[in-house]
């Protein structure tokens, strides 16, 4: 009995010690208190994840591309972000003589302060979630949205076509695939019956054996899941989807003429809403803070939302390393062409599943129906392609 | 009427009216995106978080990147060089002012029309839900079938036309 207390203590120790702090306070100030010190562990414990997660990448893609990365400061290089930080605080902040000062000013602002808004909502523990929004979902999207007009805003006031196509670039990609993005969602939504992120985990924390209830372990949510995982690498400009900052092609992209401590806000931003990302496929998908195997629950429930972030975020960093950049009608047509319309059929999948009842029939007809799908669509995309030597035209 | 209400009221108002007076036309934009921020909040501060979060993903992450869209692909972007008042301000004054009198009373006249409630109704998304599927279905079915067909549109229209054969 000694241990499980201790175990459950464990759990839940963030919450108890901010029930402790809190409780110095007088009763009126507490609920607001509360809050405050969620957001304040939200905008402290989210960065740090980044001067990790930096590392990481770039020790990593170092490994991928036969290179060491960075192993000059500190031990293995390990506090190169601190360095990387102290060096984008004190450099100059130059913004061109001809931008639009206000815009230019605001767009990282707008930018981190909508990244920063989507974790309000992301249950990172059992019980630990700063605002357990009935919509949570559909907050989470919304501000995913908003990010769109801060790339805009940044490539635009910098008055620089290197800015400007970038921008553009970053809109039609983040407009394209963010449709994919909400409509991979809703199979979840369907079958949890609600888009609050607590009641979805909820809906997936429950054991047959020792194997848990996660949707990815269903064939509409593995189909989900994927389609999800591309949609979120592209919303967040990762590479292979990264045209809109393609360095080979147009310098920057919508931040080059950012400098300084704004061009790390756009830096950190970026990381951020991948945290936020992979943090919301665990939550959709890997049944958020839930333990892999019902003998394996004593563990805290934060630790396993933190591992699948940072697997989640490995995988990113493989892609990364792995995969070349997309041409943007490339880009256009796998998002229109494949990845939409493969998820739409999964929402018809979904809804077979939800009604053909228990039993091993809807394993067979909605495995079938997605598998087929994806092979012809493959196929028939494929055929279209003319795969060998290309000819460019270059400006004649 | 709390403070925050009078707040975000002034927000709105603010960004739309600066939407209107400044020249250039993408700051223009900007503006009409802070009043539909202003607008969402309002929503949430109704407690009507649906309405809310769907005016932030819709009309800032679709309508506002729409119309900046428009404005750079149509060359809107430069400067105009007469200032921004039109000859006939002041017909368009007078349409703007019978239009929100109209409005204005409308909302005047719903208030003694419908009766008083004297709880506020708690609707959760879920209910949204259901009276979307179930009351509701054929006005939503009806709604799918429109955008369908201006999606179809769009795509006529935007379609490379095929050369024929001179």
């Amino acid at each position: 009995m000694a241990t499980s207390s201790l175990t459950a203590n464990l759990d839940q120790i963030f919450i108890i010690l901010r029930d402790w702090l809190v409780g110095y306070l007088p009763a009126v100030l507490r609920p607001a208190a509360g809050v405050v010190l969620g957001a304040i562990a939200i905008v402290g414990v989210f960065p740090g994840l980044f001067a990790v997660v930096v590392i990481l990448e770039r020790k990593g893609v170092g490994r991928i591309q036969n290179r060491y990365g960075p192993n000059r400061v500190g031990p293995f290089g390990l506090l190169q972000p601190i360095a990387d930080a102290i060096k984008a605080l004190i450099k100059e902040d130059i913004v061109p003589d001809r931008a639009d000062h206000v815009v230019h000013f605001l767009a990282p602002i707008v930018l981190l302060v909508t990244v920063f808004m989507g974790f309000a909502v992301l249950p990172v523990g059992r019980n630990m979630v700063l605002v357990d929004m009935d919509a949570g979902l559909l907050f989470f999207i919304a501000m995913g949205a908003a990010t769109e007009l801060s790339v805009f805003m940044a490539g635009w006031s910098s008055r620089n076509k290197f800015s400007m196509l970038g921008a553009m670039r970053g809109i039609a990609q983040m407009i394209s695939y963010e449709v994919v993005l909400v409509l991979s969602t809703v199979p979840v939504v369907m079958t949890a019956g609600s888009l609050s992120l607590t009641r979805i985990i909820a809906a997936q924390n429950s054991y047959s054996g020792v194997f848990p209830h996660w949707y990815i372990f269903t064939p509409w949510g593995a189909a989900g899941f994927l389609a999800f995982s591309i949609a979120g690498m592209a919303e967040t400009n990762r590479s292979p989807f990264d045209v809109p900052e393609g360095e080979s092609e147009i310098v920057a992209g919508y931040h080059t003429e950012y400098s300084g401590f704004k061009f790390a806000i756009f830096f950190i931003a970026e990381y951020l809403s991948m945290i936020s990302i992979s943090g919301l496929a665990a939550t959709l998908f890997l049944g958020g803070w839930s333990a892999p195997f019902s003998f394996l629950a004593f563990i805290p429930s934060w630790i396993w939302f933190f591992s699948k972030v940072i697997l989640s975020l490995f995988v990113f960093i493989w892609v990364r390393g792995t995969l070349p950049r997309l041409r943007q009608d490339q880009l256009m047509n796998f998002a229109w062409k494949f990845v939409l319309p493969f998820t739409l059929l999964n929402l018809l999948v979904t809804a077979l599943w939800r009604f053909m009842g228990e039993g091993w029939l809807r394993w067979v007809v909605s495995t079938a129906i997605l598998a087929a799908a994806y092979v012809l669509m493959g196929r028939v995309g494929m055929r279209k392609e003319q795969f060998g030597p290309r000819r460019y035209r270059y400006a004649e | 009427m709390s403070v925050v209400f009078y707040l975000l009221a002034a927000i709105t108002l603010a960004g739309g009216l600066v939407a209107v007076l400044l020249k250039q036309l993408v700051h223009c934009a900007l503006a009409t995106t802070v009043a539909f921020a202003g607008l969402a909040l309002l929503f949430l501060q109704l407690d009507a978080q649906f309405a809310g979060f769907a005016q932030i993903l819709v009309y800032i992450g679709a309508v506002a990147i729409l119309i900046v869209f428009a404005i750079l692909l149509t060359h809107g972007s430069e400067l105009p060089k007469g200032g921004v008042f039109s000859r006939t301000w002041f017909v368009g004054f007078v349409i703007a002012a019978g239009v929100f009198a109209v409005l204005a009373w409308a909302v005047l006249q719903s208030v003694r029309a419908v009766p008083q409630q004297s709880t506020v109704p708690a609707v959760t998304v879920h209910d949204i839900g259901d009276a979307l599927v179930g009351r509701y279905v054929l006005p939503l079915e009806i709604v799918a079938l429109l955008l369908t067909a201006a999606t179809i549109g769009a795509v006529i229209v935007a379609m490379h036309e095929k050369e024929r054969p001179r």
